[in-house]
């Protein structure tokens, strides 16, 4: 996994609450076996049109947008499906934080086996961060995972939390994997006393 | 198995919890062993990768148990898969569990369907097991007294390949349901009634648990129908604690334990219903006498109203955000506010999903349909959750009865929930549909909607719109 220790870019508010992993992208894409190219189907149905053409009014199309890196949205984003699908489109599109003020689990648990970072804020600070993405033209956010803080340059500094643990995955860009493979004897330990059942033993017959 | 001694009083989950700890390394999450890893052909063929590119394999073939389920067609088996891609990743899935041994319900098995429905009838999933799968309707299995929780591709790899995965503790909410649901008020409408309450994220962070007569007095069918929803609250699982019910469901079932094995899984499995005095970080009271059939006007299922009420009005949310929020979603719908919901027509009506595809909800369906016919502006389908299920209701006359409403009845899967198969929505067009989400395209680009119960959506399908069913005339 992709380290984070540090990102500097461009802001695009996306001004919804609720936004589902069914938006962020829909299921037609879901059919790849591939983790990667999810990112040109991001929002896919609001970046297009039903002929395939861009929309005029989807914020991400603005050109002045086109670089960024830092997504604002508003409560419990990334609700509704699993699919980690979502987290790969908004990476592979060149998203590295999504700002919130508040995150549904399965995809804030996604977010971080991908290094994308989740970053929770007030609502007031949301909203300010929307108001001066939308106001100034380049509007540009630092979040360091570091010292735990976000900052425009401009007056704007807030303090985000996360768990010691997370971060410290994050920060490493460290493979869960390999860490709970070193409980290797714990686990053997508890499968000795759980032992398979007998009736699922069968089941590989069909 | 179960610790007992003179702890203090635990709730079920935190009973299922703690007999599942591997280890708990300081400062970090805990390590939870898995008892079961359902898959299906969706989320799992980039896992299977990463197992292979890491030079790993299944630890526990026999915990994992796959199927296929989203992307299939519904139309008669055998015929060839028209969608190429849909194609390849079924075979990705027959490969995989080939290579690694992995027990496969393949699409000409008898035993295959949606992978919430084949695990509790079968008798793979049962109570005080820790399940995952890599859907987030995987709280259905909650319904066992079991801690089930859908989980990302990561993660799916991640249990393919330690049938452990590190977890932080939720935090534990009890719904209290007390009261009896009235005649037309099924489960379904529970699940609507307490999203609409808490809201789409009222339940993020936090594991529940449904309890009160209510929920005692529900068959499992019922009960799964309601843990499916959890996660439509925002929570990953909800749980109801074993009981008779419970046990007289899961006794005789292919692969459930048998004989010894079954008397002391018992033993076991009651001693896990929540000690007196246990607390819970977060108690909701829910009157179910107060519940009304239910029907969502919005694209999220927490915007959800009565089906003798009206299309909510924009001036009736306080915050800004819901507003605006309310007000896409109409405009999305197509809907005016003020509507009243009984005057909404529909053009297709969907009943099917993990949430309502089950041999009961197919049975209270037809009762509704028996006799009438489905109104000729409707396109309606029925799509049973399983093969086995099929089987049962064709055993039964069920499907007699659809196809002679004029219903479709069609082969085993996820169909129209998610619409990865040719079972979608056109745009514009607007649904009845008994599956679990009402998100913006969905069942199909530009598709509208409305989740209800499977009484609900049968009779949408026969009066051509929206119709409270406790005025329905059985025939
Ligand atoms: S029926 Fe729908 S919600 Fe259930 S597993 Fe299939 S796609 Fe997911």
């Amino acid at each position: 996994m992709q380290p984070f220790r540090k990102h500097t870019g461009v802001v695009v508010p996306l001004d919804k609450v609720n936004v589902d992993t069914d938006q962020i992208i829909p299921k037609q894409f879901l059919k790849r076996i591939e983790r990667t190219g999810f990112g040109e189907f991001l929002f896919y149905d609001w970046r297009f049109s039903g002929d395939g053409k861009k929309t005029g009014d989807f914020i991400l199309n603005a050109p002045r947008y086109a670089k960024a890196s830092i997504l604002v949205a508003g409560k419990n984003f990334g609700c509704g499906s699993s699919r980690e699908h979502a987290v790969w489109a908004l990476a592979d599109y060149g998203f590295r934080v999504v700002i919130a003020t508040s995150f549904a689990d399965i995809f804030a648990n996604n977010s971080l086996k991908n290094g994308l970072l989740t970053v929770r804020l007030g609502e007031e600070q949301v909203a300010e961060i929307t108001r001066r993405s939308k106001e100034i033209e380049g509007y540009q956010l630092t979040i360091d995972l570091e010292t735990l803080r976000v900052e425009d340059g401009r007056g704007l500094a807030a303090a985000f939390a996360m768990d010691e643990f997370s971060r410290h995955c994050l920060l490493n860009g460290l493979d869960d994997i390999g860490l709970t493979l070193q409980h290797e004897a714990e686990i053997a330990a508890y499968e000795a006393k759980h032992p398979v059942r007998g009736a699922m033993k069968a089941i590989l017959a069909g | 198995m179960g610790e007992t001694g003179n702890m203090s009083p635990r709730t079920l989950f935190e009973k299922v919890w703690d007999a599942h700890v591997v280890a708990a390394p300081e400062g970090q999450s805990a390590l939870l062993y898995i008892d079961l890893h359902l898959v299906h052909e969706v989320t799992s063929p980039q896992a299977f990768d990463g197992l292979r590119v890491s030079g790993r394999t299944v630890r526990q073939p026999l915990r994992t148990v796959a199927t296929v389920d989203h992307n299939i067609p519904t139309t008669p088996r055998g015929l060839p898969i028209a969608d190429a891609i849909a194609a390849k990743q079924i075979e990705a899935l027959q490969k995989n569990c080939q290579e690694f041994g992995v027990p496969l319900f393949d699409m000409d098995s008898a035993e295959q369907g949606i992978v919430h429905v084949i695990g509790p009838e079968l008798g793979i999933t049962l109570p005080g097991m820790t399940i995952v799968c890599g859907d987030s309707h995987t709280s259905t299995h909650g319904a066992f007294g079991s801690l089930a929780f859908g989980i990302g591709t990561s993660e799916v790899e991640h249990v393919l390949a330690t049938q452990c995965l590190p977890q932080k503790k939720p935090k534990t909410m009890q719904i209290h349901i007390s009261g009896k649901l009235a005649e037309g008020v099924t489960a379904k409408d529970l699940a609507l009634g307490i999203i609409g309450r808490i809201g789409t994220d009222g339940a993020t962070g936090y594991v529940i648990e449904y309890a009160g007569d209510a929920v005692r007095a529900l068959s499992m069918e019922a009960r799964m129908t309601l843990c499916n929803m959890s996660i439509e609250a925002g929570a990953r699982a909800g749980l109801i604690a074993p009981d008779e019910t419970t046990f007289e469901y899961v006794r005789g079932r292919r692969f459930a334990p048998e004989g010894k094995d079954w008397e002391e899984a018992v033993a076991y499995w009651r001693t896990l219903a929540s000690d007196p005095g246990a607390r819970f970080d977060r108690v909701i009271e829910i009157d179910a006498a107060a519940l009304a059939p239910f029907v969502t006007w919005g694209t999220n299922p927490g915007m959800v109203v009565a089906v003798n009420a009206r299309v909510p009005e924009l001036k009736s949310f306080a915050q800004e955000a819901d507003r605006r929020a309310a007000e896409q979603a109409l405009a999305y719908m197509g809907l005016d506010p003020g509507t009243p919901i009984e005057a909404i027509a529909v053009d297709r009506v969907f009943i099917g999903s993990c949430t309502n595809s089950r041999i009961e909800d197919l049975r209270a369906a037809a009762r509704v349909a028996k006799g009438q016919h489905v109104n000729p502006k409707v396109r309606a389908m029925v799509v049973p959750g399983s093969q086995a299920i099929k089987r049962a209701a064709e055993q039964e006359g069920l499907h007699r009865i659809f196809l002679d409403a004029g219903f479709e009845w069609r082969e085993s899967g996820c169909s129209m929930c998610l619409g990865m198969n040719p079972d979608i929505l056109q745009p514009g067009e607007r649904c009845a549909s008994t599956s679990n989400r009402n998100f913006e395209g969905r069942q199909g680009r530009g598709g509208r909607t409305h989740l209800v119960s499977p009484m609900m959506a049968a009779a949408a399908a026969i009066a051509g719109h929206f119709t409270d069913i406790r005025d329905w005339r059985f025939q």
